[in-house]
């Protein structure tokens, strides 16, 4: 049990700790847009759902590779849906954004 | 290289004849696949030391993967760890002497039954947990070793000889859950060494928020038969460099857990900047003796351990890895230092039209 609970402690303040500092910048860069009247133009594009697919299920454990064959898009893709258990639409997104 | 089992040179020549074998046959199948599905080799290449309590080693890896796809519904992958250990000869000696090693991974053939399940038969790694599974290649982890508590709940061996069921259970925009159920058979085969277990994982993740918990249950069904648990909390929050990883396992004898952050300096002038490549690191981990129990291969006393370290990301795949452990226990404190360069490869096997 002690094992438990300073396992549970930490991560509480490490969540806690992260939060308070995401919640900092976040209301530091709404402060920002709404002074200087951003440009909406100028906002970067938002990301693919096979980009979005590929951070949530790829990108939480390894880097994106730099650069691969079109050859083997199909079987990362295969692989990944084995190792991370990729839902139907996630596999596809993927395959969309590796190979568009 | 927690993942790393020891064995002798005869079993690996028949090893690598088995794989040649099975990587000729599935070829001419793999060959009427789609024109995106061909079989790929990726891998590591790295080079580590490690100055533990004041002896060096040195280690050369080579950790190839091969996936090759077989029609649209199979999938045949293996992941080997080729390597020689330089280590101090000792006994008063002066020099070194090395020792080569092969061990196979996993091999294991993948049959997508559904969206929501595929089969695995074959020597696949035990899903207790996340590491075994997500983080132990050498060109994925960030630290040269992994945490303490690993063989806890993956029986030891870290691979199962047998069955497993996994798949996406649950996926919509808010919360995915997925799921992994196994059973090994007990094997005493140098490369595909097993106990007799069954087991699984299941986790809900939260896309939104990018946090996923999750819970593992493993039993051990040979000997004396023993329950192990643990679970996992990994909370990566969207648009941010900052990644936070753990877990917490218990098993009979002993229980223990590891954190894990690490935070890529990407906010100075992007990912691919002097400065952005930096990545700085830090885990936590202490293992907890409730009982002896020289078989499960932690720690004969409770034990802490600090480890820092600083990943720097260069062009073209390479990583340099460094890191500094401080580890405390009743048995003796001491400085593990840790160096290594690991290149990551991935290229088609055969060139295409």
């Amino acid at each position: 049990m002690r094992a438990l609970k300073l396992f549970g402690s930490l991560i509480t303040l490490a969540m806690f700790l992260l939060l308070a500092t995401q919640t900092r910048s976040l209301a530091a860069a709404s402060g920002k847009t709404n002074s200087s009247q951003q440009d909406k133009t100028t906002r970067p594009e938002p990301p693919s759902q096979g980009e979005r697919a590929f951070r949530q299920n790829c990108s939480r454990c390894h880097n994106a590779p730099e650069g691969f064959s079109p050859q083997i898009s199909g079987t990362i893709v295969r692989h990944m849906r084995v190792r991370a258990n990729l839902s139907r639409e996630d596999e596809r997104a993927i395959l969309k954004f590796l190979n568009p | 290289m927690s993942d790393v089992s020891h064995s002798s040179l005869p079993s690996v020549v028949r090893c690598v004849v088995a794989c040649v074998a099975l990587a000729l046959g599935i070829a001419p199948a793999a060959l009427v696949a789609t024109a995106q599905d061909t079989p790929l080799i990726s891998g590591g290449v790295g080079f580590f030391t490690s100055t533990n309590g004041g002896n060096t080693t040195y280690l050369p890896v080579l950790s190839p993967l091969l996936a090759a796809p077989i029609g649209s519904h199979l999938l045949v992958e293996s992941r080997a760890n080729l390597f020689e250990v330089y280590f101090p000869k000792g006994n008063g000696q002066i020099g070194y002497t090395s020792k080569p090693f092969l061990n196979l991974t996993f091999l294991q053939g993948d049959y997508l039954v559904s969206p929501h399940l595929t089969i695995v038969a074959g020597d696949f790694l035990t899903p207790f947990g996340t590491y075994n599974e997500r983080l132990s290649p050498i060109w994925i982890g960030n630290f040269e070793d992994g945490p303490l508590i690993i063989p806890l709940g993956t029986m030891g061996t870290e691979s199962s000889v047998g069955g497993m069921l996994r798949g996406s259970a649950v996926s919509t925009a808010k919360y995915s859950v997925d799921y992994a159920a196994y059973f090994s058979a007990a094997s005493t085969n140098l490369q595909f060494n097993s106990e007799r277990s069954s087991g699984g994982r299941a986790s809900i993740y939260f896309p939104a928020s990018g946090l996923e918990v999750g819970g593992s249950y493993g039993r051990l069904l040979q000997g004396t038969h023993q329950n192990y648990s643990g679970f996992h909390v990994w909370w990566e929050p969207i648009d941010s460099p900052f990644r936070l990883r753990s877990e917490y396992a218990h098993g009979e004898h002993s229980q223990g857990y590891w954190i894990e952050g690490d935070y890529r300096l990407s906010q100075f002038g992007g990912a691919e900047s002097p400065l952005g490549r930096l990545e700085p690191i830090f885990r936590m981990q202490q293992t907890f003796r409730n009982s002896p129990d020289p078989s499960d291969s932690l720690p004969s006393v409770d034990t802490k351990r600090a480890d820092f370290g600083l990943d720097y990301h260069l062009p073209h795949e390479i990583r340099i890895n460094t890191s500094y452990a401080r580890q405390f226990s009743a048995t003796g404190n001491r400085n593990v230092w840790e160096t290594g360069i690991v290149y990551r490869f991935l290229f088609p096997t055969w060139k295409g039209k």
